[in-house]
């Protein structure tokens, strides 16, 4: 079942700003002072230690500026002193509610330095369990989207079906959250017996929940009310703060880079299915864009289990991994976006430099832009369809 | 209450049942929603299990909060306006307290029976408000500030529809008197058909409806939780208070919520009595406390269905809804009712 | 990927195993637009393009490229080109053990990347095009005794965290950036530590275990090569 695209034409976004800047100019006009307020950074609605000062008047945000830093853990640094199959262990952590998906880019791209490729099985299973990351970490996204708009119940239902996904993804990685599954030239370990058939059960109740969740919160009229319209994000500007994923799907560009931009040993091409988007760039679009996120990852999953090669998950590469000189750039379409490492080797067991482009940082960059103008409770609503995880901006 | 047992009890005695019958009929009705509602169904409602290891199925739990927050520090922000940080709870509570107070149980059993109850009611119900500005404002917090200034503006906005809402049922009954609404219920006939009396939720749907909507608001109740809003404002005006006096908040908005309720049940849906008994008789004053529980879980009911579903407006379109719907359509309800009230 | 192995750069132009047109083109109108700026280049067949431009044609060549379609901006970090002043010995000795340092003059000469660099300091930054799904590496050199270039913010607005962390973390002046404050690191802290020269406390106050637990790679054991 699809939910009708609503109409928000052009006109009516233009109305829309010039209305904000109305209410601007009375507020000049009365002359009211001005008060900071701090939100964070231990703070309900930031999930994590983000903290941002907003300078109000009234509800009226006139400026915001985010502060970060409170959890940089300097992993572009550590990364210099660490081998390179010890770095996944590292970059679980970015994005720690879909850490399996922090993993691939890296691996790739030392695979691309070393010029190895995982054999076939290996790429299915990786593909897999990336596209399964992205289930369980979207989901968790609307469901935290509705204890932003003050509804409690979407997000016990989205804990209670992610556990069926993760439940799987432990199945075969043995960790929850933090797989470190991944290796340079294939996997760790195979699918234990019978994974396959619970895990299509599993991407069942994931559909479910997106159902479900679709009439619960989607289809409510107070939570489109505070977020149709709300924290529009025009194409050009998100392009320029470089917004990427489902924050830029929303805004009507159609670019993911599992389909234009495939790296090598990910098997997104095999599979049948959609990149949805968005005309409106407001905060409606981009959670609706999430949840169709949620049912193609479940059908790419299921197409995937169908078609899993047999033969080996390793490819031959040495047991002390040196990767030979060069520099690589690869990226993945992640949940919350493009990440990308740009590995800059010297043919030593450590990488020489690693800069981890990761998604939330340039999706929240935008939030001084995006933040001028609106009211408080806006703020909470625009973070929440943002979807960014702290340690995906911190790293 | 006093003349069923049919003895004379001296002037101490009388207010010593009136206190100890005022505090069960606030606080049990509240502990029971706590339990039922806010434990149990949620947990239902959102796939959990809710409290299950105090008592059979959790149901010492809301013992063992209570307990929890009296072994709590009672903190004072250092800025704090101590005096009226401090008293700001007990108004809240003593809003709920004086609203009891006109509610009536079965015919005799009734705590005052004032002429003018529906209207003394609307009125002390406003007392809170000054409470939740009290603490907002004492509390010397911005998050507390903004969720007192939410809460006033809330309050009075929502305050009028609740006005406007009653005054249908106050036509239709002719009396402000509580009592007198729930005869004019149990001996009323709806266009001439008698026999179930006429429950005003019949007639006055549209009043019930704006009741309803105006008294979950006056709860600040999700979707109209914008003081409390805990994701902007962490706990709005309750955001610096600790230990027993954010009992006493927490105890006030669920006592309020089925004082509320009972309020709602008299005016429509016939209090104490239920159709087909005869209204004079003196088995409702045993029977009556216990219908109108019924009546008040019923409307709870819904209250905490609408709470655990919907999101929370924005603050505008909390207002927009009050002045720019609410009002208007009980303005045409107390323009319609008037207008059949002399037609029939 | 194996086929991609031949390099070819614009230079060396009598090793060609590979032409890619699309990057050539690429690369050919950007030097249209921006000219002497471009330093040196390289192309990976099929998979990137690297441009190492000047420190005063960066903005210009920013510009030129938003106005080829490359309205994309991905990331903007810096590379330190310095060897480690502290060579190997943050090493745990299994690792010196498993890899020994080959020479120690090799240590001393700064090496730098794809598509070359004279000084110690990079810029780099990636910037996407969409629409024809092209995407391209910009360096530039900063000379040492100035650490300095100017900022992209005129170009793509998203440059803003990207050069405020560049800037704390390399201690690289973005010259007309509008808020250079510290943006992960404490107002007070002292250093760049993205610096080779910056040491890494935690590793010199307790050594690293290095490799000790390498694990079986899966499917030796039918294979036979048990080490």
């Amino acid at each position: 079942m699809t939910t009708q695209i609503p109409d928000l034409s052009e006109q009516e976004q233009l109305r829309y700003i010039s209305q904000q800047a109305a209410d601007a100019r009375v507020n000049v006009e009365i002359e009211t002072e001005g008060m900071t307020l701090n939100l964070g950074p231990q703070h309900p609605a930031t999930h994590g230690t983000l903290r941002i000062i907003a300078k109000l008047d009234g509800e009226q945000v006139v400026a915001a500026e985010p502060v970060m830093g409170y959890m940089h853990r300097g992993y572009e640094k550590l990364a210099e002193v660490r081998t390179y199959p010890q770095v996944t262990t590292l970059v679980n952590r970015i994005d720690w509610v879909g850490s399996f998906a922090n993993e691939t880019p890296f691996i790739l791209a030392a695979e691309k330095l070393m010029e190895v490729e995982a054999p076939p099985r290996a790429q299915y299973i990786r593909t897999i369990l990336h596209e399964m990351s992205r289930i369980a970490n979207v989901i968790l996204g609307i469901g935290d989207m509705g204890v932003q708009v003050g509804a409690v119940t979407p997000i016990f239902f989205a804990f209670r079906d992610r556990e069926y996904v993760l439940n799987q993804i432990e199945a075969v990685t043995g960790g929850r959250f933090h797989p470190n599954f991944d290796r340079i030239g294939g996997l760790k370990d195979d699918l234990p017996a019978g994974w396959i058939q619970n895990t299509k059960n599993a991407m069942e109740k994931v559909r479910d929940f997106c159902d479900q969740i679709e009439e619960l919160m989607y289809g409510n009229e107070i939570f489109q009310a505070r977020t149709r319209g709300i924290g529009i994000i025009p194409k050009d500007v998100g392009l320029a703060y470089g917004l990427s994923g489902v924050n830029i799907r929303g805004s009507g560009v159609d670019w993911d880079v599992r389909r234009d931009n495939m790296s090598p040993g990910l098997v997104y091409d095999q599979v049948d299915w959609k990149v949805w988007t968005h005309p409106d760039g407001d905060s409606y679009s981009r959670m609706w864009v999430r949840l169709q996120e949620v049912r193609e990852g479940t059908k790419i999953v299921d197409q995937l289990l169908d078609q899993i090669p047999s033969g080996p998950i390793m490819a031959k590469v040495p047991r002390i991994i040196k990767v030979p000189a060069g520099e690589a750039y690869v990226e993945t379409e992640n949940p919350l976006g493009v990440m990308g490492y740009y590995v800059v080797s010297k043919g030593d067991l450590n990488p020489y430099r690693v800069k981890i482009r990761s998604a939330s940082f340039n999706n929240v960059s935008i939030t001084p832009w995006l933040l001028k103008g609106v009211y408080v409770p806006d703020i909470i609503t625009i973070l929440g369809s943002l979807y960014f995880i702290l340690g995906d901006i911190d790293r | 209450m006093i003349s069923i047992l049919s003895v004379e009890i001296p002037y101490w005695g009388q207010t010593t049942f009136r206190v100890l019958g005022g505090l069960a009929a606030v606080l049990l009705p509240a502990g029971a929603l706590v339990y039922i509602y806010l434990f149990k169904l949620m947990s239902f409602v959102q796939s959990r299990l809710g409290p299950m290891e105090a008592g059979p199925a959790g149901s010492l739990q809301l013992l063992a909060e209570v307990g929890k927050a009296f072994q709590k520090e009672d903190i004072f922000p250092r800025k704090a306006d101590k005096l009226v940080f401090a008293a700001a709870p007990f108004v809240v509570l003593m809003s709920t307290f004086l609203l009891i107070l006109v509610v009536p149980f079965g015919p005799d059993a009734w705590f005052v029976n004032l002429d003018t109850g529906i209207f003394f009611a609307l009125a002390v119900s406003s007392v809170s408000v000054i409470g939740i500005l009290m603490a907002g404002w004492a509390s010397a917090s911005k998050y507390s500030l903004l969720g007192g200034l939410r809460a006033a503006g809330q309050l009075i906005a929502y305050e009028l529809p609740l006005v406007l809402a009653v005054m249908g049922v106050v036509i239709q009954a002719g009396t402000l008197n509580m009592q007198e609404i729930v005869y004019a219920q149990a001996e009323g006939e709806i266009f001439g058909i008698s026999g179930i009396g006429n429950p005003f939720i019949i007639t006055q749907f549209i009043g019930f409806a704006i009741f309803l909507i105006a008294m979950q608001a006056e709860l600040t109740q999700p979707p109209f939780d914008m003081p409390v809003a805990e994701s902007e404002l962490v706990s709005g005006y309750m955001t610096e208070y600790s230990g027993i006096r954010f009992l006493l908040f927490f105890i006030g908005e669920f006592a309020t919520a089925g004082v509320f309720s009972m309020i709602a049940s008299v005016l429509f849906l016939g209090g104490w009595w239920v159709p087909g008994l005869d209204p004079d008789s003196n088995l409702f004053n045993i029977l009556g406390p216990a219908v109108l529980f019924g009546k008040v879980m019923l409307v709870t009911f819904l209250i905490f269905w609408f709470r655990f579903t919907y999101p929370r407006f924005r603050e505008d379109q909390l207002q927009k809804l009050a002045w720019k719907v609410l009002i208007p359509l009980s303005l045409v309800n107390i323009v319609a009712t008037g207008i059949l009230k002399v037609v029939f | 990927m194996s086929d991609e192995t031949a390099v070819d750069t614009v230079d060396e132009a009598d090793v060609v195993a590979e032409t890619d047109e699309v990057r050539e083109a690429t690369l050919a109108s950007l030097t249209d637009e921006v000219g002497d700026g471009i330093v040196e280049s390289h192309i990976r067949p099929n998979d990137d393009i690297w441009v190492r431009v000047s420190r005063d044609a960066w903005v210009d060549t920013g510009m030129a490229l938003k106005s080829m379609g490359f309205g994309y901006f991905s990331f903007l970090s810096a590379i330190d080109w310095m060897p480690s002043p502290f060579g190997r010995d943050m090493d745990s000795q299994v690792d010196l053990t498993l890899n020994p340092p080959e020479d120690e003059d090799d240590d001393v000469v700064m090496e730098t990347g794809v598509a070359g660099g004279d000084t110690r300091f990079q810029v780099f930054a990636r910037v996407n095009d969409i629409v024809n799904n092209r995407a391209i590496t910009l360096k530039a050199d900063l000379p040492d005794d100035d650490l300095s270039i100017a900022t992209w913010i005129p170009v793509y607005s998203g440059a803003n965290w990207h050069e405020r962390e560049a800037a704390e973390m390399f201690g690289i002046d973005f010259v007309g950036h509008p808020n250079l404050r510290n943006l992960y690191l404490p107002g007070a802290f002292e250093g760049n530590p993205m610096r080779k020269d910056f040491a890494l406390l935690s590793r010199r106050i307790k050594p690293w275990p290095g490799i000790v637990d390498v694990e079986p790679m899966p499917g030796e054991d039918e294979e036979g090569e048990d080490a």
